[in-house]
């Protein structure tokens, strides 16, 4: 088959999906194990952890590349399959509803779309703020590098910041709670036991990432004054 | 112990496939909760039919739950949302006195409604012509263990091949997808060594055609295996994706 059949088709745009959601949920779940050494008061840590991360250089380039290709590729394949889907029933129902059972229909279903266009939004602002944002110095074992704790400390003493930020969190998690084991079973990836696991696993990994990103700015809010 | 019921049914009117419908509400009083539910849309057919009114299209054929052929959006939910019940074997006993009933065609872009409740599936057998067989030589039936198949895979097959083709999945998927039909035909015939062989080209072909015939994108909602009278899972759907792959590797 070509390789614009393929991912022209129904099942290729939804493979798509799958593969780049699933390599920004494994982002987040780096990111957020890596951002808790914001909740030491020590800065030094987290700064020595942050420029450990850009010391990488190419290695880094080429992450931050496939993430950035992945999250373009989310986005527009996103979109396409939401407005195709609409397109395949043009006339609405008097009445539709869920008949539950097994049915996952829901809110995190069907926000998916919103949610995710949201998200979008929000990394763009996120990215401008700390890695395009102030940028402070300290001195770590005789050496200065960035100080992007202060960074941090700084935006999240603001409550609108750490409002839209919680806010965001909590779609975050909504959008995994379909999304996680959601990309499995577009990958064709499903079983007797595993389907169940996973589907429970996409619920842990939705509430942890959640919980751990909103905890971390309410943590600063209240105790990065002190 | 029979009881009946008088009902209220909002009906969605259409005289052809190109003019714009509506609901219509009618009466209907004496029904038994013994009848199916399509034997109370018998009964309101023959009171219009007397009042000299077009009595409201529906289809139907084996009346016992195994063609395929019947089905309707009963408020909301296609077939009405009992457990493994297509519309011809709903009971009337589901239902209370005095209720109102809304009922709805099919409703998706690859389905287009021919007739107040009638919609044209033959998307569905396009989409069998383009691959949803074994092309092999019949006649006379072959020596029964001439060819093994493992248990498991006998057992998925005959769950697969156990859908109707109604259509349920359809009505139901909030992206009108036919991933739960398409993808039980790919599973039952990929499942057997017979239909091994054109695995990749009828995955491709099927796949091709659906997409064709303008049905969405499975979003893994599993509202389909939810309506489906037949309870096929949706590890049809992600077989299909399998074999897809499979096929796109090739
Ligand atoms: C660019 C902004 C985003 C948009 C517009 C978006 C939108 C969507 C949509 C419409 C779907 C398909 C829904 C479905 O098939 O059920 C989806 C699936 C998914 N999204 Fe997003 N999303 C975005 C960002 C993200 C982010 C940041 C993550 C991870 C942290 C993510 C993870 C996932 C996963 C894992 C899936 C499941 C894929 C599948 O079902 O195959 N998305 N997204
Ligand atoms: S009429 Fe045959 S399944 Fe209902």
């Amino acid at each position: 088959m070509q390789f614009t059949q393929v991912f022209g088709s129904t099942i290729g745009k939804k493979l798509l999906l799958g593969v780049t959601g699933l390599s920004w949920a494994g982002f987040a779940i780096g990111h957020l194990v890596g951002n808790l050494q914001l909740l030491y008061t020590d800065p030094t840590p987290f700064n020595k952890y942050a420029h450990f991360l850009t010391s990488l250089g190419g290695l880094l380039y080429f992450v931050e590349s496939v993430l950035v290709l992945s999250l373009l590729l989310h986005f527009l394949y996103a979109i396409k399959v939401t407005l195709e889907n609409k397109k395949a029933r043009p006339d609405k129902y008097e009445v539709h509803r869920s008949a539950k059972g097994v049915s996952k229909r829901g809110f995190s279903t069907a926000s998916m779309i919103y949610t995710g266009l949201l998200l979008f939004i929000f990394l763009i602002i996120h990215i401008n703020n700390f890695k395009y944002g102030t940028f402070y110095t300290t001195m770590i074992d005789g050496k200065e590098v960035r100080d992007l704790y202060k960074t941090v400390y700084e935006y999240y003493s603001n409550p609108v910041n750490v409002f839209y930020y919680v806010a965001m969190m909590i779609l975050l998690g909504t959008h995994l709670s379909h999304g996680f084991w959601s990309a499995f079973q577009s990958l064709g990836i499903n079983g007797k036991r595993f389907t169940p696991f996973i589907y429970s696993a996409g619920t842990v990994v939705a509430v942890l990432l959640a919980v751990g990103f909103v905890f971390i700015p309410v943590y600063i809010y209240y105790m990065g004054g002190v | 112990m029979e009881k009946t019921l008088n009902l209220t049914l909002k009906i969605w009117r259409q005289k052809n496939a190109t003019s714009p419908g509506k609901i219509v509400e009618y009466k209907v009083s004496d029904i038994s909760t013994e009848m199916s539910f399509l034997e109370m849309l018998d009964v309101l057919n023959e009171d219009l039919t007397k009042k000299g009114e077009e009595p409201v299209e529906f289809d139907s054929d084996c009346r016992e739950g195994i063609c395929g052929t019947c089905g309707v959006v009963i408020n909301g939910i296609p077939h009405g949302g009992y457990k493994a019940t297509t519309v011809c074997q709903l009971h009337m006993r589901h239902f209370k006195n005095g209720e109102t009933i809304v009922i709805e065609p099919w409703r998706a872009r690859a389905f287009p409604i021919v007739k107040d409740l009638v919609v044209d599936r033959s998307a569905f057998d396009r989409i069998m012509a383009s691959g949803g067989y074994i092309s092999i030589k019949t006649g006379s039936a072959p020596d029964a263990n001439a060819i093994p198949v493992p248990k498991e895979n006998a057992d998925i097959a005959m769950d697969m091949a156990a859908c109707i083709g109604c259509g349920a999945c359809v009505a139901a998927c909030p992206n009108a997808s036919a991933s739960l039909f398409v993808g039980a035909k790919i599973s039952q015939l990929s499942l057997l060594p017979q239909g091994k062989v054109e695995a990749a080209r009828r995955a491709e072909n099927m796949v091709a055609q659906m997409d064709k015939e303008i049905f969405g994108a499975c979003t893994n909602i599993q509202e389909c295996e939810a309506v489906c009278p037949k309870e096929i899972s949706i590890s049809a759907i992600a077989r299909m994706r399998r074999e897809y792959v499979k096929a796109a590797i090739k």
